[in-house]
């Protein structure tokens, strides 16, 4: 318990961190921009009651939020996905449900689940960002082609950081 | 209020939810120029177009009432016009101010009742009487001659139309002068015919018919109408002019009773010709 507290902690400051000190620098094509801060809301445990999704995912988009002199911006879409992640995790739930003790990781529920899992959580937080940056229809496909763009970037460093991640565990 | 709080239990992942996100909106449109200008551009956008579609309808509502000023308006301009003023030439040498006397008053009047497709045809205005109407005063629309009044009551009167067996205008050819009478023989209220220009008047086809000044009725220079077609029959010292009129009396709907305030003293020292003479 106290560990899983611990390294949520830990894991929130250090996506901060490279969230605000590298990744808002990466800018591929002038517009592509990875969002690797979505891991944090991804990762907590399963059994994390709903107001504390909220609050944590609020609490996030407010530190990137500050940082990138976007306020709202990136708390509007955090606090959004962390409204849908229930439904997501349900609706792609194992067949036989989830295990009592098993974490939303790469190394727990396999490559398959945790790619559609980031898939349609990266999808679904950048649709939101990007619009709300834009804030208007008008541009629908650019917008859209945009979010595709910059969802499959941070999917890709997601999935990279997993993998980095569980070798470390492995080792320990 | 149990019921309240167990509903509010039950959504609560969800109004916590909205609550947050409002709360991002909040700080989204309030801290965040582009998104600030956006908002407010939608917004006034929106509250534009109710404006305009709410105004668009107050204004034909009022219609009416504007029209009725509008009408005022110009019977007002029309007293004021010299043409309906004669010159006061004995007054002219001892009082500066009074060059022009006023000879016709003007009163604006709705038709109420109206027909075009009998052989005698008559208005029905809302002004009588108590608005100083009296028989035998003419009616102009802003087109042209109407007709004269024919019978007053306390708030209305009848109008003997221009389009009537017994009507008879004493009119004149606008750019020479030439008076003649027009008369309606049924048809068309679109049509008339000017009798009693002789034949060596040079006229032509589009030439304007004005009321004449020999008219006690008419103000002279009212139109009438303009010359569609003329003959001359062999044998004949008059022309067959026929004319379309420039009064639309299928809808009428405002027109002006003229008052010519000399016309009892015309009529008067015309009467004192004998009738032998």
């Amino acid at each position: 318990m106290i560990n899983t507290i611990i390294s949520n902690v830990v894991r929130f400051f250090v996506l901060v961190a490279v969230q605000v000190i590298i990744l808002n620098n990466v800018e591929l094509n002038g517009f592509i921009n990875p969002f690797m801060y979505v891991l944090f809301i991804m990762l907590l445990p399963f059994e994390t009651p709903g107001w504390m999704l909220l609050v944590f995912s609020l609490l996030m988009g407010l530190m990137v939020d500050l940082f990138s002199n976007t306020l709202g911006m990136h708390a509007g879409a955090s606090v959004f996905i962390a409204y849908v992640r229930p439904w997501i995790i349900k609706i792609i739930s194992p067949r036989d449900g989830y295990e009592s003790e098993s974490r939303p990781t790469i190394v727990n529920m396999g490559f398959r689940w945790f790619l559609i899992y980031s898939i349609l959580m990266v999808f679904f937080h950048h649709f939101v960002l990007f619009f709300l940056e834009a804030f208007r229809f008008q541009e629908f496909f650019e917008t859209l082609f945009r979010v595709i763009l910059s969802s499959i970037l941070t999917i890709v460093l997601i999935l990279i950081s997993q993998y980095l991640f569980t070798k470390n565990k492995l080792q320990k | 209020m149990r019921n309240i709080f167990l509903l509010i239990y039950r959504f609560h992942f969800l109004i916590f939810f909205l609550l947050l996100e409002v709360f991002c909106m909040f700080l989204l449109v309030q801290n965040n120029n582009y998104q600030h200008a956006g908002f407010m551009n939608s917004s006034n956008g929106f509250v534009g177009r109710i404006y305009s579609v709410t105004g668009s309808l107050k204004d034909y509502i009022n219609l009416k009432a504007t029209n009725k000023s509008l009408i005022e308006e110009n019977a007002w301009l029309h007293r004021m016009m010299s043409d309906t003023s004669m010159m006061n030439k004995t007054e002219r040498l001892n009082v500066k101010d009074s060059v022009y006397r006023q000879q016709y008053d003007y009163i604006a009047a709705h038709v109420i009742n109206n027909s075009t497709n009998r052989r005698s045809n008559y208005l029905t205005l809302n002004k009588g009487r108590a608005d100083g109407v009296k028989p035998d005063m003419g009616v102009i629309s802003s087109t042209g001659a109407v007709g004269k009044v024919k019978y007053v009551s306390e708030h209305f009167c009848v109008v003997m139309s221009l389009l009537h067996k017994d009507m008879k205008v004493s009119s004149r050819i606008k750019k020479n002068k030439y008076f003649g009478s027009l008369v309606w023989e049924g048809g068309s209220a679109k049509k008339a015919l000017l009798n009693d220009i002789a034949v060596h008047v040079p006229i032509a086809k589009g030439d304007t018919v004005v009321t004449s000044s020999y008219s006690p009725i008419f103000p002279e220079g009212v139109n009438l109408g303009t010359i569609s077609h003329f003959e001359l029959k062999p044998g004949q010292n008059f022309y067959n002019i026929s004319l379309n009129l420039t009064t639309e009396f299928g809808n009428l709907t405002y027109v002006y009773i003229i008052n010519n305030l000399m016309k009892e003293e015309q009529l008067k020292l015309e009467d004192k010709i004998p009738a032998h003479d």
